[in-house]
């Protein structure tokens, strides 16, 4: 402990090829002690809630990850999904759910979110979404910002979000780090922090960096300027890179004492992280024009774009994206809000499926997070009218097991596959239905929300005492 | 796709302006927005205007038929809020006229010179099934935005129906900040605004001889209309104790023709609501407390406001991300599945349908519209569903009796895109 204490204070761990200072701290100090950047200071602290052994019994299940079983069923068991099919075993014990005419699909996962970070009420005193003074805050973490009584957490979970991932804002051209983090309200931002999820480096293109520090007269004030600032941070990261790998390699050989560490920058420590792969890049990208500059920046400097964020122009190159391997989280009908946006279509998302890319409807809004499985149904209507014809449990991929990958957590969540966590709607209809909502939230097969039961349905502190508090919202 | 084209181009030969043949839409479900749905049901267009619907309605002889089996057929929707004509790029300076922050002038501004019939979002919002739309500016340097506009949506430059429909103010926590920084600013302000109308329309808009007048005089000049009540009044406040104090001003200046704008506490006070016959424009979906004026938002305000008998219509904040005037429908579709959950309170289907139709438009004053019955302008929409679904699209629009095109510019690059292949010649070349 104590030793974990003082590493903490000197911003040092133990034992270089250890990612986990928490490990670290308990071995032994050998005689070649090598300075770290500590992979994980802000550890999550989340823990699953109990739940009881569950199958519910009847519905149709979208599983997420391409399956339909109508009707089938599905066990909730310590946690995880136990079985899912047509028909699954019912331990003694179990509590069974007649769910007929009702649907499970995965808990939603929103690849774009600033709650907590931009929370309601939307006052300047808890505005904390963007660290807007410089170009590259790749220094800032979303995590830092988090207000966890949040009331928008609330009606993102009555919408089926038990995984969504805080980013920080779009002004800069590297934004900061992002997390993702569990639907289950906590204390603190640690607590919601989805274990072992890699955290993102947000970074944007386009008109927000020109326009922001443009017109502060700061570069970059152009598109150009947009990708030279870039390439400048990510050759600095390089170099930075480079020293830390060097100091390491001596360290370990016994040839570099603690005190020939290179000196930290948390800016180019979130570089470097992405450069390391440890950390993924969720990129602000509308035009495509602009996603193939930052595919061809991203090929000079070594590092791989999990997903284009708001990508409005992804069906213009849906066949490079499927190429190169990067996820476009997408709405499915905003356009024209700014000239970037203007080519926005319907068909977006199934022409970018249509094209064996990853497609991911996100939300980037406190109210959108509530009705992602609705733009979802926009986009399936929309594709089939183009003559593209995507069935409902393919599409469900794009809510669920799509966010998961680009995210990195889809080994452990994202479709209701044994042994994944229990992440869990049950909806009183069609999910794709305009006149269907989840009735049952299950979050690592604790029940987090009950439409049916008041004591099942959370209320942040925020909204105690005030008007409204505890109503169906 | 297919089936949709073919219908359309039925339609574009079908139904043409004044003099043509009366048209008969048959079989299909008809929602009327006046709070009924027939089965199996006849709708008869004649010179722009619809003469006859019901389940046992003759087709008139010499009538074209267009057989509608199997699709619904509701009055073309009225968007009861929304920048339609005034703003093509949000972000585009240049492109918006929504906000005019540096202007001298406020309740003068009128959006009718602004309005643009070519705007793409107009024909994006028609392929929706938008018919009709209520414009209004946005204010910003004071409490009034100025006056708004009806338009339709149809095809061509020309889409005004009324001009100063109305005028709009700020009396929540944005006219406290127009104002000065408090309600007791924007509420000063207010009233002063309006005696000094008065006091215009007393001298019939001579000199008065007073000099320390704190508004333009065109500013004045538009507001003896408010004032007079000859024009509406529409107020934004969204807390309960702010539409209590926009109810009281009647007290002072008994004429007012109220109108409220957004009222997301309203359901705490509905039945004071009701009682002053003052209708509500609200979105149908924010249920954040994402203001301290807006703490107690539920999904469930227009439910609870309708069934204490406030004649409610849905409006959009405007903007094309998630409040985009095509999407009303599925607005209003989250208000009947809102009624689906236990303890919220909703709307029914067809109540659902009159929201986004009959009611606003009876709200501005255009009671010839909204509604599928004999009179009544042939504004209507033929979907290929259930109007309120997701899924669901306009196949037919009409407005005064005229096929309208369901196309746009998102349309055209969807067809240009369709395909990545290579062809002889780049994308640009393509239709």
């Amino acid at each position: 402990m104590r030793r974990l204490f003082l590493f903490a204070l000197l911003g040092v761990a133990a034992c270089a090829t250890d990612q986990h200072p928490k490990t670290a701290g308990n071995k032994p100090a050998g005689p070649a002690e090598i300075v770290a950047i500590p992979a994980d200071p802000y550890p999550s602290t989340y823990h699953p809630y109990p739940g009881v052994t569950t199958v519910i019994r009847g519905a149709t299940v979208y599983d997420g990850a391409g399956r339909k079983f109508a009707p089938g069923m599905v066990r909730l068991e310590n946690g995880k999904v136990a079985e899912v099919g047509a028909s699954v075993a019912i331990p003694a014990g179990a509590t069974v759910i007649e769910a007929a005419g009702k649907f499970v699909t995965p808990g939603i996962i929103d690849i774009h979110s600033h709650l907590g970070d931009y929370p309601s009420p939307g006052v300047q005193a808890n505005s904390d979404g963007n660290e807007a003074t410089r170009p590259n805050t790749a220094d800032v973490w979303a995590e830092h910002s988090i207000w966890p009584q949040d009331p928008g957490f609330t009606r993102a979970l009555s919408g089926g979000v038990t995984t969504f991932h805080i980013l920080p804002g779009s002004a800069n051209l590297f934004g900061g780090r992002g997390v993702t983090v569990k639907n289950v309200l906590g204390r603190t931002a640690q607590d919601m922090k989805f274990p072992g999820a890699k955290p993102s480096l947000k970074m944007a293109c386009g008109e927000n960096p020109k326009r922001v520090y443009g017109s502060r007269n700061i570069s970059p004030q152009t598109r150009m300027g947009n990708i030279a600032v870039d390439r400048q941070a990510w050759s600095d990261a390089v170099i930075y890179k480079r020293k830390w790998d060097d100091y390491t390699r001596k360290a370990k050989a016994g040839t570099a004492k603690p005190v020939d560490a290179p000196k930290r920058e948390l800016v180019n420590d979130t570089l470097m992280g992405v450069l390391n792969g440890d950390i993924l890049v969720q990129n602000h990208c509308y035009r495509a024009d602009e996603m193939a500059n930052v595919i061809a920046m991203s090929k000079e400097f070594g590092y791989h774009v999990s997903a284009f964020h708001h990508a409005v122009e992804s069906y213009k190159i849906a066949d490079l994206l499927r190429k190169e391997n990067i996820c476009s989280a997408m709405w499915a009908d905003w356009w024209g809000f700014k000239m970037e946006s203007y080519d926005g279509i319907r068909e977006n998302i199934a022409l970018v499926h249509n094209a064996g890319a990853c497609a991911i409807v996100h939300s980037d809004d406190p109210n959108g997070i509530q009705r992602l499985n609705q733009e979802a149904a926009k986009a399936i209507a929309a594709g089939r009218r183009a003559g593209i014809v995507i069935a409902p449990e393919v599409a469900f991929e794009w809510l669920s097991l799509n966010p998961a990958k680009g995210l990195g957590i889809d080994k452990q969540t994202g479709s209701l596959e044994p042994g994944k966590m229990a992440d869990v709607v049950l909806w009183n209809g069609d999910p794709f239905s305009v006149y269907s909502r989840p009735v049952d939230v299950w979050i690592d097969g604790a029940l987090m929300y009950d439409a049916a039961d008041p004591n099942r349905r959370p209320r942040t502190d925020f909204e105690l005492g005030q008007p409204g508090s505890g109503d169906v919202k | 796709m297919k089936a949709a084209r073919i219908f359309a181009a039925l339609l574009a030969t079908a139904a043409l302006p004044a003099i043509a043949a009366p048209v008969a839409f048959t079989g299909g479900t008809v929602m009327t927005g006046a709070g009924a749905t027939i089965e199996n049901a006849t709708v008869v267009v004649d010179n722009g205007r619809i003469v006859a619907v019901g389940s046992g309605v003759a087709v008139p002889t010499g009538a074209q038929t267009i057989d509608a089996t199997g699709k619904f057929v509701t009055p073309g929707l009225v968007v009861g809020m929304s920048d339609l004509g005034i703003d093509e790029v949000g972000g585009v300076r240049e492109a918006n006229d929504t906000r005019a922050a540096k202007s001298p002038f406020s309740a003068s501004l009128d959006v009718v010179p602004a309005l643009n019939g070519r705007e793409t979002g107009i024909a994006v919002a028609r392929a929706g099934g938008v018919t009709r739309a209520v414009v209004a500016p946005e204010a910003s340097r004071d409490i009034f935005a100025g006056q708004g506009a009806l338009i339709r949506l149809s095809s061509g430059p020309d889409i005004l129906t009324r001009g100063k429909a109305f005028q709009l103010v700020e009396l929540g926590e944005n006219g406290a900040e127009a104002a000065g920084g408090s309600r007791t600013a924007s509420f000063a302000a207010f009233r002063n605004a309006l005696d000094e109308a008065r006091e215009y329309a007393a001298h019939r808009g001579r000199e008065t001889g007073n000099h320390e007048n704190l508004y333009q005089r065109a500013d004045t000049a538009a507001l003896v209309a408010v004032v007079e009540g000859q024009q509406p009044l529409v107020v934004h406040v969204e807390r309960a104790s702010d539409i209590l104090a926009v109810l009281a001003l009647r007290t002072d200046f008994p004429k007012l023709h109220l109108i409220l704008l957004g009222a997301r506490e309203g359901w705490t006070i509905a039945d004071r609501i009701a009682a002053a016959h003052v209708p509500v424009i609200t979105s149908a979906i924010d249920d954040l407390p994402d203001a301290f004026e807006t703490i107690a938002s539920t999904k469930s305000n227009v439910g609870r406001l309708a069934a204490a008998g406030v004649l409610v219509g849905l409006g959009t904040s405007g903007g094309e991300s998630t409040n985009q005037p095509r999407n009303v429908t599925q607005f209003a579709g989250n208000l009947v599945a809102q009624g689906r959950l236990p303890g919220g309170v909703g709307l029914t289907r067809d109540q659902a349908i009159s929201v986004i139709t009959r009611n606003p438009a009876e709200i501005f004053g255009m009671a010839d519209t909204g509604v599928i019955a004999p009179g009544k302008r042939a504004d209507l929409v033929v979907w290929d569903g259930d109007p309120l679904e997701l899924q669901s699209a306009p196949v037919a629009v009409l407005i005064d009796g005229v096929a309208q095109p369901i196309t746009s510019r998102q349309t055209e690059l969807r067809d240009r895109y369709l395909h990545l292949q290579h062809d002889a010649l780049p994308l640009a070349y393509r239709p």
